[in-house]
């Protein structure tokens, strides 16, 4: 089972370069959806004992990440009518190669953190570079959708790490922070769709100009 | 035992032309037309050796010289695999370098061929040409590094032969990692779709073709023979880290990685299907995401 969940892990650092290297927001969105259902299907490969905790985890997160957020965001590009990432901070070849040089930091910290066991020794640093993916991502990325997209996948990282201690956090503090992404994606894809239509444009770069 | 790394090289080398034809044909079928037959490259072969052969004015003994470097060195490369997953022809501690390097050599000695035309515009293929090199180049080297560190062999015998059988279920996520970014590179390294288009003749997005438009008869055929042959030791590198070879007998194992040649060249003509040409100033990008590919198999080993 745990060779399974190895390969499970690999794919969601692999979306994570996906994410970095392409322009287009559908695909930016696609692969943070496919995130999501790698992530759902980890809990069920983790442990190989089926309980109601670890059902209800992955099924919330399939529903709520691989299905509800994306369909969401894929809704907000189609009235945003944006299609393209066009001038991010950082250029796509060079958040590729930070984004590699993320992944190799946390390879190399995680083995010096002094954590309890983990069930394989994969979790922990893909949560990190997941982690500091989204946020290269929330930060170097100039459309608002983008950065949600950031926003989602740094708290994929949390949730990976969650996963880590997972027989020890509560069920209720899992779904508590489920619905605090639900709610906090709502309320951002709200605002971008509000920036749309007051500035026509979705450059977060523009929001300097709401002063009153 | 030895009979068959020299039957394999032999049967590698003489089914080399018809990989780019069964790309094509793949290409042809899949995007409704008939395409050309599978043996195309054999009658092209066998026609331009019975050409002759022009020179400018301006070329000098370089552009002479340019195919036979490039064939001579794609060929002992060709010696340095194990194609039957048991030991190359010959092999040395370190040898993969030395198979980097010939590569490296053939693409300069055309290189420098193209630029002693003197023609601006050859000018400009090699420019690009030796773009796509340099950012082909770490992906290669970080996908050899991979098998090294599985293997903790320095040769390619060792590395693409019984250790790697050995070592391959413990490490099957970096060597499908490798894998991956070796292809990636095949499809730059042998001007295919999303790096350079192999059927266009538009001057302004040629790459690889452009370096050859002044060479004719015997030569252009050394180089198509070349290139040809490149391509089917890029497909061999991806075929033996994929599949441990060395674990079926050896006849076994040569008709695996003949087949496991036809289907790589079946996925290149899928690709080309499916997608178009990468704008030029994405193809950085695209190398960049093959090396990072392979770095990840090797921090995946350095843990």
């Amino acid at each position: 089972m745990t060779d399974f969940s190895d390969l499970l892990l690999l794919l969601v650092v692999l979306t994570d370069f996906w994410v970095l290297g392409t322009t287009r927001l559908s695909s930016v969105i696609r692969a943070a959806a496919l995130q999501g259902a790698l992530l759902a299907a980890l809990p069920v490969a983790l442990h190989p004992r089926l309980s109601l905790h670890i059902l209800g985890l992955g099924a919330g997160t399939l529903v709520v990440k691989a299905i509800v957020l994306p369909a969401f965001l894929h809704r907000a590009i189609r009235e945003a009518s944006v299609r393209r990432e066009v001038e991010p901070v950082i250029g796509f070849t060079a958040s590729l190669c930070v984004g590699a040089v993320a992944v190799a930091l946390s390879f190399a910290v995680a083995q010096r953190l002094p954590l309890p066991e983990a069930q394989t020794a994969l979790l922990v640093p893909v949560a990190l570079a997941t982690v500091i993916v989204g946020l290269i991502v929330l930060t170097t990325r100039s459309k608002a959708l983008t950065q949600v997209v950031g926003y989602l996948i740094l708290e994929n990282g949390i949730y990976v790490f969650g996963l880590s201690q997972a027989e020890r956090v509560p069920f209720l503090v899992e779904l508590g922070v489920l619905l605090d992404v639900f709610v906090g994606v709502f309320i951002m894809g709200i605002v971008v769709f509000h920036i749309n239509r007051e500035f026509d444009s979705l450059s977060s770069a523009r929001l300097t100009e709401l002063k009153d | 035992m030895t009979a068959t790394r020299f039957v394999t090289l032999l049967a590698v080398l003489l089914v080399a032309p018809a990989l780019p034809g069964i790309a094509t044909r793949t290409k042809s079928l899949l995007t409704g037309r008939r395409g050309a037959p599978v043996l195309q490259l054999y009658a092209d072969l066998a026609k331009l050796v019975r050409k002759g052969v022009v020179y400018s004015r301006t070329a000098t003994i370089v552009f002479r010289a340019a195919p036979v470097v490039l064939t001579a060195s794609v060929l002992v490369a060709a010696l340095l695999l194990p194609l039957d997953g048991r030991a190359p022809i010959f092999g040395f501690t370190g040898d993969l370098v030395a198979f980097a390097g010939l590569l490296a050599l053939g693409r300069f000695a055309l290189v420098l061929g193209g630029l002693d035309t003197g023609s601006s515009f050859e000018g400009m293929g090699t420019s690009r040409e030796v773009t796509v090199a340099a950012f082909a180049e770490p992906a290669l080297l970080l996908s050899l590094t991979v098998l090294v560190l599985v293997t903790g062999s320095l040769s390619l015998g060792g590395m693409l032969g019984a250790p790697l059988a050995t070592a391959w279920p413990a490490a099957v996520p970096s060597l499908v990692l490798a894998g991956a970014s070796l292809f990636m590179l095949l499809l730059a390294e042998n001007a295919r779709v999303p790096i350079d288009d192999p059927a266009t003749h538009l001057e302004l997005t040629m790459i690889h073709e452009v370096m050859v438009l002044d060479h004719s008869g015997p030569d252009l055929a050394l180089i198509l023979y070349a290139g040809a042959v490149k391509f089917a030791l890029f497909a061999a590198l991806v075929v033996s880290v994929l599949v441990p070879l060395a674990r079926f007998d050896p006849w076994v194992a040569a008709g695996l990685l003949l087949a496991g040649l036809a289907v790589v060249g079946m996925l290149v003509g899928i690709i080309e299907a499916a997608m178009a040409r990468l704008r030029i100033d994405r193809i950085p990008q695209f190398l960049v995401a093959a090396s990072a590919l392979a770095g990840f198999g090797v921090i995946l080993l350095l843990r």
